[in-house]
């Protein structure tokens, strides 16, 4: 081969490679014809002002429902209002131990990092933070490649192994990923921090179903937050009652807030320890469906 | 020079007889793997149909076997292009037998490895998605473009220098096996005729493509131990990752090339080129690499240990007492220190003592990625209690695939393609001092260093 042939080969190579860094847009816009339903319009202030959705547990007021014997209500209400199948709880009410041999409860949604690890490594950004500073998952762009569930610090992302245990009346919903029903095989899924119904002004279903008003959501732009019976001021609640997130010192600056405690101010006994089990109310799920444990 | 034409003539022979005759016991063993495959799609197609939860993998544990397997995989890749680069970096002749092969495994390792991520998807139907969507960000996205990079760069590391033995096939076989055999060669062989000016180019080739692809089979071993270090888990939140995971990707690699020199010397009577001073010389390689092994142990786990933090604490008791310690001392004595044992005292040196430490290896660093996965999973992140795995017949099935398909693609390629690098060898035939007969060791004898072979 001459020094002509060898240009000829690079020439060709040149062409062949140039294409490559447009090829993922030309596929995506050859292959999408249809708009993303992922997700509806940013929720902002009177003024315009995008808000900023944020949780506030004030965990004095958290006994896991020992006083009204019942399952956890926020875990509860949140699997009645999106279909969750056994064994997902997208908030779930874990038992923490103190020191001294008692216990508290920490009912645990998604964090909503503002430095999100399960954001960072999605390969095909199906999970990703919104300009509300929340975290949201697209089931129809998953791989299912569960790195974010090997990222996340909190143990809160959850996978369809297999055909989900729902309602067959659930597979009827149109999906968005604020909402994620129905659920979608082979894919994540998670607590999305129901901005669909603060969109309405309507609160998280958690947050309506908490018998002892544990749980404050609200927009730390407008700096308000409500837990369905009284409305607070939250920096100054947060910087009034010792707040924390969950493991501060990784850096993943969750939106949720807790205030310490382990039911004192409902009446608890740090030594009354356990909760009942969450239970799952359909009464008929869809044909072939199948649990399975966490 | 008679003595030379003669080796040279018996040398064709050999690279040429696994092509030419072919025994029932070939066939036999390709229909036993053929069926182990078959079983492993059929378990496959279990798992498209019901989903993931026919595995043993569930949220707390959501990786297993495979992407145990993937990266044990990536690990062996190392054998050959990695290894072969160095030893014709450094110009050790005696590497001239064993690179064809080491070359070959690697690109079959990556194959098979590559195979494991997309079975251990959710959703395979959206595997697209990762070009379509695809974002640098993501430590996925970097697996994908260095093992695709490793890969291409192995195949061009494979053909090249298999060019001039491909037109011997061309030439020698002609009329003597399938016309389809024939064309393939005719195509493969470029039109070479061994020109000056031709091995000038083969020459620049090879020299551009072994040093380009050193640095590319490191990237691709980090970059994989970075998919689980660019997390916040304990076990995995380390910087030595990378480093640790080229270690003992290299050793599993060497381990790996032992086994199947081992066993192609003995199918096709290669004992006059593949000698013990191979064995020997690759069991030295394995030793050091044992040692860095050890070191990397001590440096993770005294690091890490000493200070024993929360998460730290627990995964030292489930590895070294409780739940996986059986299975982790056996890596610690039974993968590190019998195997350098083994090799260095000068009773076992010999061709079955270093193959058994190679199966020990090959062993041992499958269970160590299997921890990796799996016990690192296992570090509770909330206060719950921490989680069971155990893979099902599924997972076994496909996994047991898998490593039927790596050994079905080198049974076939030695029945297609030179498995001697013919003309690499017969340099070294000329150079009398080097035939093969010198490389035997005289019984006793202390062997030279590895690498000095060619001075």
């Amino acid at each position: 081969m001459g020094r002509r042939g060898v240009l000829r080969l690079l020439g060709v190579g040149a062409l062949g490679i140039a294409p490559l860094p447009i090829l993922p847009s030309l596929l995506r816009s050859a292959l999408s014809g249809k708009l993303v339903r992922s997700r509806g319009p940013v929720a902002r202030t009177p003024d315009g002002r995008i808000r900023q959705w944020s949780m506030v547990i004030d965990l004095r007021r958290c006994d896991g429902c020992q006083s009204v014997g019942l399952p956890p209500q926020c875990t509860a209400a949140c699997i009645e209002g999106h279909f969750g199948p056994e064994p997902m709880e997208w908030i779930q009410v874990f038992e923490g131990d103190l020191p001294g041999g008692g216990t508290q409860f920490i009912p645990t949604p998604c964090q909503q990092c503002q430095n999100p690890p399960c954001v960072n490594v999605c390969p095909v950004a199906a999970t990703f933070s919104t300009p509300e500073g929340t975290v949201l998952i697209d089931q129809e762009r998953c791989i299912g490649c569960r790195i974010c569930m090997a990222a996340c610090p909190y143990d809160r992302r959850f996978f369809n192994w297999g055909k989900a245990p729902v309602p067959p009346e659930s597979l009827m919903a149109d999906y968005s990923a604020e909402h994620q029903v129905p659920t979608r095989r082979g894919t994540v899924m998670k607590c999305d921090f129901c901005p669909d119904m603060m969109r309405d002004g309507v609160l998280p279903y958690c947050v309506q179903a908490c018998p002892n008003n544990a749980i404050y959501y609200g927009d730390l732009e407008e700096d308000v937050a409500s837990n369905g019976d009284e409305i607070i001021v939250v920096s100054r609640f947060l910087s009034e009652n010792q707040a924390y997130r969950i493991k501060e010192d990784l850096g993943t600056k969750p939106r949720v807030y807790y205030i310490p405690g382990h039911g004192e101010a409902v009446g608890r006994d740090v030594f009354k320890k356990g909760r009942l089990p969450t239970r799952w109310p359909w009464v008929e799920t869809v044909k072939g469906a199948r649990t399975w444990k966490r | 020079m008679e003595a030379v034409t003669t080796a040279r003539e018996r040398l064709e022979r050999a690279a040429l007889a696994p092509v030419t005759g072919t025994s029932r016991w070939y066939y036999a063993w390709v229909a036993f793997l053929l069926m182990v495959i078959a079983w492993g799609v059929y378990a496959y197609s279990r798992q498209l149909h019901d989903g993931l939860i026919v595995t043993g993998m569930r949220d707390r544990i959501s990786w297993g076997l495979y992407i145990t397997t993937f990266v044990f995989f990536i690990g062996i890749s190392h054998a050959g292009t990695l290894i072969s680069a160095i030893l014709r970096v450094s110009q050790a002749r005696w590497r001239t037998p064993i690179t064809r092969m080491a070359e070959f495994i690697t690109v079959v390792a990556l194959c098979c490895g590559a195979l494991f991520v997309i079975i251990d998807l959710g959703r395979p139907d959206r595997v697209l998605n990762v070009i379509i969507y695809g974002r640098w960000q993501s430590p996925i996205i970097w697996d994908v473009l260095a093992i695709t990079t490793y890969l291409t760069a192995s195949i061009a590391y494979l053909f090249l220098p298999m060019i001039p033995d491909l037109a011997l096939f061309r030439d020698r076989l002609a009329g003597r096996v399938a016309g389809w055999r024939i064309r393939l060669y005719d195509l493969l062989s470029v039109r070479w005729q061994g020109t000056a000016a031709q091995w000038r180019y083969m020459g620049g080739a090879i020299t551009t493509a072994m040093i380009l692809i050193i640095p590319i089979a490191v990237s691709v071993h980090t970059v994989v131990s970075w998919i689980f270090a660019m997390t916040l888990r304990e076990p995995w939140n380390s910087t030595i990752f990378g480093a640790f995971f080229v270690a003992g990707a290299i050793f599993s690699g060497i381990a790996t090339l032992i086994v199947v020199m081992a066993v192609l010397r003995k199918v096709y009577h290669l004992e006059e080129y593949i000698t013990e001073k191979h064995f020997v010389y690759l069991g030295y390689l394995m030793a050091a690499f044992a040692l860095i092994m050890i070191y990397g142990n001590i440096s993770e786990y005294l690091t890490t240990g000493y200070k024993m933090e929360e998460g730290a604490e627990f995964h030292f008791r489930q590895l070294f007492l409780e739940q996986f310690a059986g299975f982790y001392w056996f890596y610690l004595i039974g993968g590190l220190v019998v195997p350098g044992l083994l090799i260095l005292l000068p009773w076992t040196r010999n061709i079955w003592g270093i193959v058994a430490a190679a199966l020990l290896v090959d062993a041992a660093m499958w269970v160590e990625r299997y921890f990796i996965v799996v016990a690192g999973f296992r570090v509770p992140l909330m206060p719950y209690k921490p989680s069971v795995y155990a893979p099902t017949w599924v997972e076994l099935s496909v996994m047991a695939a898998g490593f039927a398909l790596f050994a079905l693609l080198i049974t076939l390629f030695v029945k297609v393609f030179p498995i001697l690098a013919v003309w690499e060898v017969a340099e070294d035939l000329e150079t009398p001092e080097l035939a093969p007969e010198a490389g035997r060791l005289p019984s006793g004898a202390a062997p030279e260093p590895a690498g000095g072979g060619s001075r």
